[in-house]
C-alpha cells in the first residue's frame, strides 16, 4: 500500500508523517510539490510546516503548486487525502476542503497535548475510532482558528462533516470548537492537530494518531 | 508602467484578533476617538500594457484574497 507524502518548500512534518506511515504498515512514498506525478500512490498525506513561509495566507501558494492541480483531481476520483496542520491549510486553499483557518483568537502560537472526538468514524483516515472516542495528540499553530459563514458552518453541521470536535479547551478560538473536517464523500479529511506525531510511545503522549494510517490501508483495499 | 492597487480585508463576521490588538495599543497610548481596527493588505502590481481588468479581478479574487474570509477591492489607474 502506497502512500504518497508531499514535500512543499517548508513543509517540516514530512519525515514524521512518512515515519507513521512506515509503523501503520504502508510504504511511504515521498512527492514533490513542484512535480505533475502522484507516483501511483494510493493515498496522498500533505504534513504539517510553513510551506513557502505562510507567505501570503497560510497553504495559499503551496495550493497553487504543480502537484496540487494533480492531487485536487485525482480526490475528486476519490483518492484519499490527509491534511495536517499545514496540510489542512493547504486543502482549504485547494477548495478541497471548505472554510478556512486564520490567525489564532488569543494571537499566541500555541503547543500542547490535545483531547479531541472523534465525530465521525467512517471516513477514509478514521475508520479505526469509534464514534465520540476521545483521543490525546500534539497540535501546535499560530493560525488554527477554523472559521466560516455562520450559514455554511449550519450547513456542514447538517451534512455531518465535522470529524473533530476540540474538549477540554479549544486551543485556537476554532468556530464551534471544530478540529477537523471531511469532504463529502468522506476521503478527503483535514485537521489542526498531528496525528502523526503520536504513534509511538517514546515520542508522543499517546498512540493515538496510528489510526488514522491504519484506517486509510483498510480503505484503499475496499475501494 | 501602470500600476494595480488590490487592497484585500477581513470580512465584516470574521474577527479579526491583530486589528483588535493594535486598537488595544491605541487605547494604551491615548488615542480613544478610535473605535475599531481593521487590519488587512495591500498589494501594488505593476503591468504591461493597458491592465486587464478581467484578468486582475481574477488574480484579486482567486490568488490575492480568500474569498472565504476575505473582501477584496481592485483599483485600475485612472486615465
Amino acid at each position: 500500500m502506497r502512500i504518497g507524502v508531499i514535500t512543499f518548500p517548508g513543509s517540516l512534518d514530512d519525515v514524521d508523517a512518512a515515519r507513521a506511515v512506515r509503523l501503520a504498515g504502508g510504504e511511504p512514498v515521498a512527492l514533490w510539490h513542484g512535480d505533475h506525478d502522484l507516483k501511483d500512490v494510493d493515498a496522498v498525506v500533505l504534513p504539517g510546516g510553513f510551506s513557502y513561509g505562510d507567505y501570503l495566507r497560510a497553504g495559499a501558494i503551496a495550493a497553487r503548486s504543480p502537484l496540487m492541480q494533480d492531487v485536487v483531481a485525482a480526490a475528486h476520483g476519490g483518492l484519499p487525502v490527509l491534511g495536517i496542520c499545514n496540510g489542512f491549510q493547504v486543502l482549504c486553499e485547494a477548495g478541497l476542503l471548505p472554510g478556512a483557518l486564520t490567525r489564532n483568537s488569543h494571537l499566541h502560537f500555541r503547543n500542547r497535548d490535545q483531547l479531541l472526538r472523534v465525530e465521525r468514524a467512517d471516513t477514509a483516515w478514521t475508520s479505526d475510532y469509534a464514534e465520540g472516542q476521545q483521543i490525546l495528540i500534539p497540535v501546535k499553530n499560530g493560525e488554527g482558528r477554523y472559521v466560516a459563514a455562520d450559514a455554511d458552518l449550519d450547513r456542514l453541521e447538517g451534512e455531518n462533516r465535522v470529524v473533530f470536535r476540540y474538549v477540554e479547551g479549544n486551543p485556537n478560538g476554532s468556530s464551534r470548537d471544530i478540529a477537523g473536517v471531511t469532504s463529502a464523500n468522506g476521503r478527503v479529511v483535514g485537521l489542526m492537530p498531528h496525528p502523526e506525531h503520536a504513534v509511538e510511545d517514546l515520542t508522543g503522549p499517546s498512540t493515538d494518531g496510528l489510526g488514522f494510517f491504519t484506517s486509510v490501508l483498510k480503505a484503499v483495499v475496499s475501494a | 508602467m501602470p500600476r494595480v492597487v488590490v487592497d484585500v480585508v477581513l470580512k465584516p463576521e470574521i474577527s479579526d484578533p491583530q486589528g483588535q490588538a493594535v486598537l488595544g495599543a491605541l487605547g494604551r497610548l491615548g488615542h480613544d476617538s478610535v473605535r475599531s481596527v481593521r487590519q488587512g493588505k495591500h498589494f501594488v502590481l505593476e503591468v504591461d500594457g493597458t491592465p486587464d481588468e478581467a484578468e486582475l479581478k481574477q488574480i484579486a479574487e482567486t490568488l490575492l484574497a480568500n474569498p472565504v474570509i476575505e473582501d477584496v477591492e481592485l483599483h485600475l489607474p485612472k486615465d
